[in-house]
């Protein structure tokens, strides 16, 4: 009996054991705020798990604020900020908004942080809010922003959440940003508004760089049709680089 | 000719498996099946090969361009002398038209077959054919005096985007010759319109008018160019769409060699000329204001590139409907889009470009309507109450 015993007790002890592991482990993870599960929620969407490449969410702000460098980048901006804060606030009220009215609640929720945007935006920097128009009020309706508060923070942490969404708002950012450079750059030559390629004149020889060598800009980068072809070559290269993303069939 | 074979077999054995430039193989193997029949035979049991291959089915679309191709060479020289003016042979306007046209040719092709040889090096396939028309397509739909560095950056988008982003030839969607003219023309909307880019030079004059015809009544004033030469070519417009004579012979040889499928450019005429018809009508009671409309339906046929684009770019086997019903479906919404967009469109005076590039994207859509169609009048017939596949 005493030998059939041994082993049982032993693994009650290794039980206690695992528990205290996985106790300590836990609370370690609790304890780094950026462990590495946490720094892959800020990483991964920048790159594995693009919002824009890989998801094909957020076309449409996409093709419509690219035409210039500026308006991208302020718009990255504030998606980062509504994005980290919505997720923050949705993942702290997450266990008080009955399952029901939970899409309401996000929209109040996102809505009102556009709204703090957009006032920031008019205050500060107004020719850019003008550029961007219609499309901060949209923000509300970006399918990365409402995706994100569904899928994720509803069911994490404040700190998890706010990491995703900063993640998720960067990397969306970033394809925003490259588009809108190429666009910038191809359409109108130049780059924040600043004439990169040189100044094209009425005729020949007032203008200056490469427009004195008969360099034209690219109208159709201008065109939104343009946003979705850059969006293409830039998943076209993603996946060439990054193997495994590309699908079986 | 032996000699010729011994000395590539000679130039190609370090491309062999195995020996040092293996990954360049795809390459010369191109140079030799361009100069010799590739020596397959078959390996197992029997079957009958036929000798029209893809490098065969091309040359014959070059055979076929090439009458309207001198025919746009002659007209470049053409209209260049006739605004100046000057005395001039038949050679001068010829040697004329080759100075301008000739360089676009070969940018055309260096920029597209270095694409085409590059992808087939880094992708380990073989070299296609396929380029060999698109190639003199692009300078033949273009205006004579665009720069070359656009030629050059129109064919390197079209082969890029439009063919080798969607897995090289036979799987793009849209015609790739059509993709080049799109771009330049999205792209650098003055050097593609007006009325300065159509005949050689006319942007250094200032008293010429150099617009087309379609043009020309878009902007409402009326044309000074009768049917015959509308239909003959020695009218201004793209280097080789102007003879609607010419682009007819390329039809009859890709019509006789089955090469183009006649049912195709049938479609296309049929539908723009009663698209014409319909106008016509339309115009001479309800809409009287516009010159377009008015223009008779015959002449909307033989002027622009509606004849060379439907001949031409409509039947590229790869972008076109393949079912025998759907070819007639494509063929006529073609003709009825492209004059659609030519009467309606003032920004686009010519849409047949439009329309083509419209129904590659709808044609297999068409194919599979027709398809589910012959499914469904078979069960009917059959009685069978078959799972209906999806």
């Amino acid at each position: 009996m005493s030998e059939e015993n041994k082993p049982t007790e032993l693994t009650k002890e290794e039980k206690k054991k695992k528990e205290m592991i996985l106790f300590l482990s836990k609370s370690e993870e609790k304890e780094s705020f950026l462990s590495k599960a946490n720094q892959k929620l800020l990483t991964d969407p920048l790159d594995d798990n693009n919002p824009i490449t890989v998801q094909v969410l957020g076309i449409c702000s996409a093709l419509a604020i690219t035409v210039q460098l500026k308006p991208a980048i302020v718009m990255s901006l504030a998606v980062v900020f509504v994005m980290a804060m919505g997720n923050v606030v949705i993942s702290l009220i997450r266990n008080l908004v009955p399952n029901r009215i939970r899409i309401i609640v996000q929209l109040v929720v996102v809505a009102s942080l556009v709204i703090v945007v957009d006032q920031v935006l008019k205050a500060f920097l107004y020719d850019v809010s003008k550029q961007l128009s219609i499309f901060i009020g949209l923000i509300i309706t970006n399918c990365i922003i409402m995706g994100r508060l569904e899928a994720f923070a509803l069911g994490n942490g404040p700190w998890k959440s706010f990491l995703d969404g900063i993640g998720n708002a960067a990397g969306y950012g970033i394809i925003l940003i490259i588009v809108a450079f190429f666009r910038e750059l191809l359409g109108s030559g130049k780059l924040l508004g600043y004439e990169v390629l040189g100044h094209k004149g009425l005729t020949l020889e007032d203008s200056t760089g490469l427009y004195a060598l008969g360099y034209e800009n690219n109208g159709f980068f201008l065109l939104s049709p343009m946003a979705l072809i850059v969006v293409g070559v830039v998943i076209w290269y993603q996946r060439s680089r990054n193997r495994k993303l590309i699908e079986e069939n | 000719m032996n000699w010729i074979r011994k000395r590539l077999d000679k130039i190609k054995e370090p491309f062999q498996p195995g020996e040092k430039f293996e990954k360049f193989a795809p390459a010369i193997n191109a140079l030799d099946t361009f100069l010799f029949v590739p020596n397959h035979k078959t390996k197992k049991g029997a079957h009958i090969r036929d000798a029209v291959d893809l490098k065969r089915t091309m040359i014959t679309v070059v055979l076929a361009l090439v009458p309207a191709l001198l025919f746009g060479i002659w007209n470049t020289g053409y209209q260049y002398y006739k605004q100046l003016d000057v005395e001039y042979t038949f050679i001068d306007a010829f040697l004329h038209g080759a100075y301008k046209v000739v360089p676009m040719i070969i940018v055309s092709y260096a920029v597209g077959l270095g694409i085409e040889f590059a992808f087939a090096v880094k992708r380990g396939h073989e070299v296609n054919e396929g380029y060999l028309v698109t190639g003199l397509l692009i300078p033949m739909i273009m205006p004579v005096d665009i720069p070359l560095w656009m030629v050059a950056l129109s064919v390197a988008f079209a082969v890029l985007i439009g063919k080798e982003a969607f897995g090289g030839t036979g799987m793009n969607i849209l015609n790739p010759a059509l993709t080049a003219r799109a771009f330049a023309f999205f792209a650098y909307p003055t050097y593609m319109s007006g009325d300065k880019v159509w005949v050689s030079e006319a942007s250094n004059l200032s008293a010429v008018s150099g617009e087309t015809i379609l043009g020309t009544l878009a902007a409402g004033k009326s044309v000074d160019y009768n049917s015959a030469s509308m239909f003959f070519g020695t009218i201004p417009g793209s280097i080789a769409e102007t003879s609607a004579l010419l682009v007819l012979v390329g039809a009859l040889i890709l019509i006789v060699t089955k090469v183009g499928s006649w049912r195709i450019i049938a479609g296309g005429f049929i539908g723009a000329a009663i698209m014409g018809l319909i106008f016509n009508a339309l115009g001479s009671s309800v809409f009287t204001g516009n010159a377009l409309m008015n223009f008779p339906w015959y002449n909307h046929l033989i002027v622009g590139s509606i004849a060379f684009g439907v001949v031409f770019m409509a039947t590229d086997p790869v972008s076109a409907a393949q079912t025998l019903k759907g070819k007639w479906i494509y063929g006529i919404l073609i003709g009825i889009f492209g004059i659609m967009i030519r009467i309606f469109n003032p920004a686009y005076p010519e849409g047949i470009m439009l329309a083509i590039l419209l129904m590659n994207v709808f044609a297999p859509t068409i194919d599979h309507y027709v398809i589910q169609g012959n499914i469904k009048r078979r069960q009917k017939r059959l009685k069978l109450q078959t799972v209906k596949s999806s």
